[in-house]
């Protein structure tokens, strides 16, 4: 008997070792076959149960299992998809959360510098682990058993729970890189945030992002927002942050949707002062300076938005007894809103992109010539404008009357004299 | 007389009060029989219906409708047995009585021909009007001989009528003496005499019919001979034509003349030739007309409103009076711009024109410019020292030029002379390759030409289809040739101006076309992106594209269905193109030249252009602090290709001399050594540099240009503070930077348009269509056609009812009556009985006592 043990034993380590084979069919039959002595063992424990009822799960094993998963070296992400069929499964997928835990505990104690490869494997893993949300969902096990004795962690949501957060606070102690927290914020507010037994623990992780600046920034603030709304965060300087978040690069970047989304729900209330939201007014027409024409089209009505909610900051279009000034009285450089004097100021910069090239755009821009009509206009169909979208609908839209022509006869491709391509450029 | 037909007909009325028509028509109706329904309250405008009634007649008019309808029928009800009028459409409504009549002899004719007709050997049956045939009157044939037949058969008749009727021998004998005769010999008797009658008829009849038969046989022949005849005359035109041509095979040469002179349109008198200087002012007007659409167009007005209300205010319009000085100035520059253009266009056409008459030229525009009303003079006289100062470099091209056209001009007669000169329109686009691929440039240029001319639309009705496609396989082969290697330039140069004769007459197929071609770039694009966030910069074909939707199509519109879109495609350009080498930097720097050619005349604001100025100027400058700027998207502040265009060779910087860029560094032409590339770089920061200066004059008079301008100036600082680049670079970054630095106009508050003060309300009252008196107003139109409906059942409803009622009350009476009736006809004869009985039994007692008495 002791020698079948041994003989096990090596059959383990065998099959541990090739889960890192260079071939992906050998690396998947051998977690299949992991698994399937994973199920068997738990069935059949090795050891007799101390009483009756004692839950015998191989945790040894499985822990090695997830840990030839997380591998230091090579991608398995191949072999984590895989992987997540065994994760449909209640008491595997909590003991691969106390397992995942302690993998990142003991790789990160051990090695000063973590691999990429590892956090991303860590990260696919944690992932792809997405609890139920109702406690009767917790009915299939891998293992089977006869009954299903209450005092089993196994059985209850809030165990899991639990195990969960342990897992991701776990993981997201460590400094991780600029790449993965992307990946992590954007599926923080909806997979993560909601299964946590304490949302309001991830606000260290949060504020961290949150500093960072840039995209990350943004992304961060949806979680943020979702602590401060449901969980009664209190945190100093938000709106003196989120004003710092405003810079050229909003308009560009790739969740420009969903920060303006969220920008429109954190200065969607009416008890903001007025100097706040002309401040972000001001901000936002600077920047729109910069902008593309779709991100033009969406911002603009935005900007009209904050102007019709707060009557107050209604002075940035409409002043109708205030004097010349010598130079524009905003500061973009300063950092507080209370200090940049936007109230002073007025929006000229929608003056002049009343003169935008794009008609949609100066259009938009010239609402604010007349007074502000009161009923506020949906952003929500602008957020996802894009450039194609705009050029689509310019390009279908029919004017009445057949197509203007120019003309002044063409004499080449660079055009007449005076044009900049002809001063410029030579055909040779 | 009037009286008495009016008292006439009241007599009657009073006399015939249960008249069913009488009470309709009477004008005046006996007052004792009016009932007034008397209003409470007169209401204007209000009809009153049942102002006066009279229930007499339409009681007595409701009884007579019952006796004849509901009486009938109740006095029928235990009767089986129906009375049928079974005559033909007797109950027929749809058929006038002439039919019926018309009809019904002919089933009676039908029904006598079936029974006799076969023992009928002699005649055929036909109808007869005064014994005559019908269809010998149609055909009107023998009017001579009706007359005298009407007599006969009057006569005819009337002893018929005399025989049939029985007039006997009285009659007879009044009538004809010689039948008298006859008869007065021997008595015959009526059944003889009928006889006799008949046969005499019968062979009359005979008589008539050979004459008849005989005159019917003549006209027949008549007609036939008059055929003939006839078609004699008919064509005996044609005929004597023929004749006559027969006579004269070859008609005389002056004949021939004069008929044609004959024939030929006289000379109109025609408006007298214009001199030149009337041309040029037709033509300059025309040009003025155009341009004023085109500024109509750019202020996003369309002529209908611009009629309607010339105090329109567009949507660009800044309310301060804007517009009415840029009028008077566009139309001024304009005629400038136009005037030099004419005059290059005569510059080019006379090659033998020497240099001093460009001159020349430019002085003469110099005190035109400078006569201008605003600050478009300087920027016109920048351009000139620019261009002085570009003089050495300028010239040379020029001369090149000049060189190139002459050898031209002597390529293009040989191959004017070579080529066959017709061609078929290119029916597929390969079609056109294969036609142009294999020559010179000026043998393509000749044969699209030709294509053009041989293929006018007023030559065929195909035509103009055929050259629509052409069009759209022109402007491929474009793509083509500016994607070849290298890029074939100088041809495309050439069919420009193919291409825009092409689109002057089919406009809109030509902007489908580019349509096409834009949407397919934008197309690729858009995949690029979403795959992997960034893509390329184009081939050389896109900007070519752009570069020819520009000049195609005017590009000062507001709203343009080419333009617009083409803008936001080189604002995908570039926001979305990353810069990765020489080349994309050229390809943007050409970008930015279309872009803002495009806003030259409408000086629009173009966001994408001021951030990529800004980031090519960071890309080039060497010494970067990073203060006061924020770079966008395409560009990295930091990142391999941050330095791109920063020279640091000594050499190369002294050796650099200012010069148009070439486009064949668009397509991917390789540097031959260091030297070149770094000189590449340096023009393309003077040509940014350029750019940024007409920025500059561009937007200076837009509200927030100290803001929008901000990262530029600040960057210009850093470059002029590095002292590092050639001595021309660093005065175009002086110039540059003294434009951005233009002293800030000052700051006015925004101000609302005023709106329109609310009307306060006022007690004019509300005027309502009124449909129908007396009903709730006030509802919607299907509301009230709804309730309408409803009162109009009720009413029906009650209606109905009320007759019913009234329906069973006259029945009730009518039995009542009927039982009285009876009754009283019961006792009638009981009473008679019992009279009879008395009698009876008084006679019995009377004889009883006579016998007891005896």
């Amino acid at each position: 008997k002791v020698w079948m043990r041994h003989r096990y034993r090596s059959c383990l380590n065998r099959l541990q070792e090739l889960l890192v084979h260079s071939s992906f069919e050998v690396k998947e039959l051998a977690l299949s076959t992991l698994m399937k002595f994973v199920q068997l063992e738990g069935a059949h424990p090795l050891e007799k149960p101390k009483w009756d009822g004692y839950y015998l799960f191989p945790r040894q094993l499985f822990k090695a299992v997830v840990e030839g998963l997380l591998s230091l070296e090579d991608d398995c992400s191949l072999l984590l998809a895989r992987f997540r069929e065994y994760l449909e499964h209640d008491d595997i997928r909590y003991h691969t959360m106390q397992a995942a835990t302690d993998t990142v505990g003991r790789v990160t104690d051990r090695h000063p510098e973590v691999p990429l490869t590892f956090w991303n494997n860590a990260f696919t893993l944690l992932s792809s682990v997405s609890l139920p949300s109702q406690e009767r969902g917790i009915s299939s096990f891998y293992v089977k058993h006869g009954e299903l004795p209450r005092t089993w962690k196994v059985v209850h949501l809030k165990e899991h729970r639990k195990a969960f957060q342990g897992m991701w606070l776990g993981f997201l102690k460590h400094k991780l890189p600029l790449s993965l927290c992307k990946k992590v914020l954007v599926v923080l507010h909806d997979s993560i945030l909601p299964h946590l037994a304490q949302p309001s623990l991830m606000i260290d992780f949060l504020t961290r992002a949150y500093d960072v600046g840039g995209a990350i920034s943004l992304l961060a603030l949806n979680g943020l927002f979702i602590l401060i709304h449901q969980h009664n965060l209190e945190y100093p300087d938000f709106y003196r942050k989120l004003y710092g978040l405003l810079d050229p690069s909003v308009f560009h970047v790739k969740y420009r949707a969903r920060f303006f989304h969220l920008a429109d729900l954190f200065l969607s209330s009416s008890h903001l002062p007025a100097y706040l939201v002309a401040a972000f007014a001001k901000r936002l027409s600077r920047l729109a300076l910069t902008a593309p024409p779709e991100a033009l089209l969406m911002v603009l009505p935005f900007i009209c938005n904050l102007l019709r909610r707060h009557p107050a900051c209604r002075v940035l279009v409409h002043r109708p007894l205030g004097s010349e000034l010598d130079a524009d009285p905003y500061d973009p450089e300063e950092e507080d809103p209370a200090k940049s004097q936007a109230l002073e100021s007025s929006l000229w910069e929608l003056q002049a992109l009343q003169r935008h090239y794009h008609p949609e755009v100066s259009q938009a821009a010239s609402v604010i010539n007349q007074a502000l009509s009161v009923p506020e206009v949906s952003i929500a169909p602008l957020l996802e404008l894009t450039a194609f979208d705009v050029f689509e609908r310019d390009l279908k839209k029919k004017g009445q009357g057949s197509v203007p022509l120019e003309f002044i006869p063409a004499q080449g491709l660079l055009g007449r004299q005076d044009d900049f391509c002809a001063q410029h450029f030579t055909l040779s | 007389m009037g009286k008495a037909k009016s008292a006439a007909a009241r007599t009657r009325g009073a006399g015939a009060p249960a008249g069913a028509q009488g009470g309709r028509a009477r004008p005046n109706p006996n007052p004792f029989e009016v009932k007034v329904n008397r209003q409470k309250f007169p209401v204007l405008g209000r009809k009153a219906r049942h102002a006066v009634g009279q229930p007499g007649v339409s009681r007595a008019r409701a009884v007579h409708k019952r006796t004849q309808t509901l009486l009938k029928e109740y006095k029928e009800r235990d009767k089986s047995n129906v009375f049928t009028d079974k005559r033909f459409g007797e109950y027929s409504s749809t058929m006038s009585p002439e039919e019926k009549m018309m009809k019904r002899f002919a089933l009676e004719q039908q029904r006598q021909h079936e029974k006799k007709s076969i023992y009928n050997l002699n005649e055929d049956e036909e109808l007869t009007h005064y014994g005559q045939s019908l269809a010998d009157i149609e055909k009107h044939n023998d009017i001579v001989d009706s007359d005298s037949d009407t007599e006969e058969r009057g006569t005819l008749s009337a002893e018929l009528t005399a025989a049939h009727f029985g007039g006997g021998g009285g009659l007879l004998h009044k009538k004809t003496p010689q039948q008298q005769g006859e008869e007065g010999e021997k008595p015959r008797s009526r059944r003889e005499l009928i006889e006799e009658l008949i046969a005499k008829s019968k062979q009359e009849k005979r008589e008539r019919q050979a004459q008849r038969e005989g005159a019917l046989e003549l006209t027949e022949k008549l007609d036939q001979d008059w055929k003939e005849i006839q078609t004699l005359l008919t064509h005996r035109t044609p005929n004597s034509e023929n004749r006559d041509k027969k006579e004269r095979p070859k008609p005389d040469a002056y004949d021939m003349m004069v008929r044609e002179l004959g024939f030929e349109m006289k000379a109109q008198p025609s408006n007298r030739m214009k001199s030149e200087e009337e041309l040029a002012k037709e033509e300059q007007e025309r040009l003025q007309q155009l341009e004023a659409a085109r500024l109509r167009r750019m202020r996003g007005e369309d002529e209908g409103s611009e009629a309607r209300k010339p105090k329109h205010l567009s949507a660009d319009d800044l309310n301060d009076g804007f517009v009415l000085d840029k009028d008077d100035r566009r139309l001024l520059s304009y005629t400038d711009g136009k005037m030099s253009i004419e005059e290059e266009q005569s510059r080019e056409a006379s090659d033998g024109e020497s240099e001093e008459e460009q001159g020349e030229d430019l002085s003469e525009e110099d005190p035109e410019n400078s006569s201008d009303p605003d600050g478009h003079s300087d920027l016109e006289s920048d351009m000139d020292s620019e261009e002085d100062c570009g003089r050495p470099n300028g010239e040379p091209r020029q001369a090149l030029g000049k060189g190139t056209t002459s050898i031209g001009h002597r390529a293009q007669e040989a191959a004017r002379n070579q080529l066959p000169y017709t061609f078929a329109a290119p029916e597929s686009y390969e079609e056109l390759k294969s036609l142009l691929s294999g020559r010179t440039r000026e043998e393509q240029l000749v044969v699209v030409e030709r294509i053009q001319t041989c293929n006018h639309p007023s030559l065929a009705v195909g035509n103009k289809a055929k050259l629509e496609k052409l069009f759209g396989f022109l402007l491929e082969y474009i793509g083509d040739l500016a994607t070849d290697d290298p890029p074939n330039l100088r041809v495309i140069d050439k069919l420009v101006v193919q291409l825009y004769n092409l689109c002057q007459m089919f406009p809109d197929s030509a902007s489908d076309s580019i349509k096409f071609v834009l949407r397919d770039a934008m197309h690729e694009m858009e995949g690029a992106i979403e795959a992997r966030g960034r893509a390329a910069f184009p081939g050389l074909d896109v900007l070519v594209y752009l570069k020819i939707a520009g000049m195609l199509f005017p590009t000062s519109d507001l709203w343009h269905p080419v333009v617009t879109p083409a803008l936001v495609c080189m604002s995908q350009l570039l926001t979305k193109c990353p810069i990765l080498s020489l080349q994309d930097v050229v390809k943007g720097l050409f970008v930015c030249c279309v872009f803002l050619d495009y806003v030259s005349l409408s000086r629009r604001f173009i966001p994408e252009l001021v951030n990529f100025l800004l980031g090519i100027l960071y890309i080039a400058s060497p010494n970067k602090c990073g203060r006061g700027y924020t770079l966008v998207h395409p560009f990295r502040a930091s990142g391999k290709n941050s330095e791109l265009l920063v020279v640091s060779d000594k050499e190369d910087k002294a050796t650099w001399q200012r010069r148009g860029l070439s486009l064949h560094w668009a397509y991917g032409l390789k540097a031959q050594n260091k030297t070149e590339a770094n000189h590449t770089r340096l023009s393309c920061l003077a040509v940014c540099l350029a750019l940024v200066k007409g920025c500059a004059q561009f937007y200076s008079s837009l509200p927030s240009f100290y803001a929008i301008v901000r990262p530029l100036r600040a960057l210009l600082m850093e470059h002029l503070a590095g002292c590092s680049h050639p001595p021309e670079l660093q005065e175009l970054c002086q110039s540059a930077l003294a434009n951005l630095e233009e002293p800030e106009p000052r700051c006015r508050p925004l101000v609302c348009a005023k709106s329109k003060p609310e009307p306060l309300k006022l007690f004019t009252p509300r005027l309502v269509k009124v449909l129908e008196f007396g009903r709730k107003q006030g509802s919607s139109k299907e509301e009230q056609e709804r309730r309408r409906l409803i009162h109009k059942h009720k009413r029906e409803f009650k209606g109905a009812v009320r007759e019913i009622r009234r329906d069973n009350q006259f029945l009730a009476r009518m039995q009542l009556s009927e039982t009285l009736e009876r009754d009283a006809e019961r006792k009638r004869k009981v009473k008679q009985l019992f009279n009879s009985l008395a009698t009876q039994e008084g006679e019995w007692k009377a004889l009883k006592r006579k016998k007891f008495k005896k």
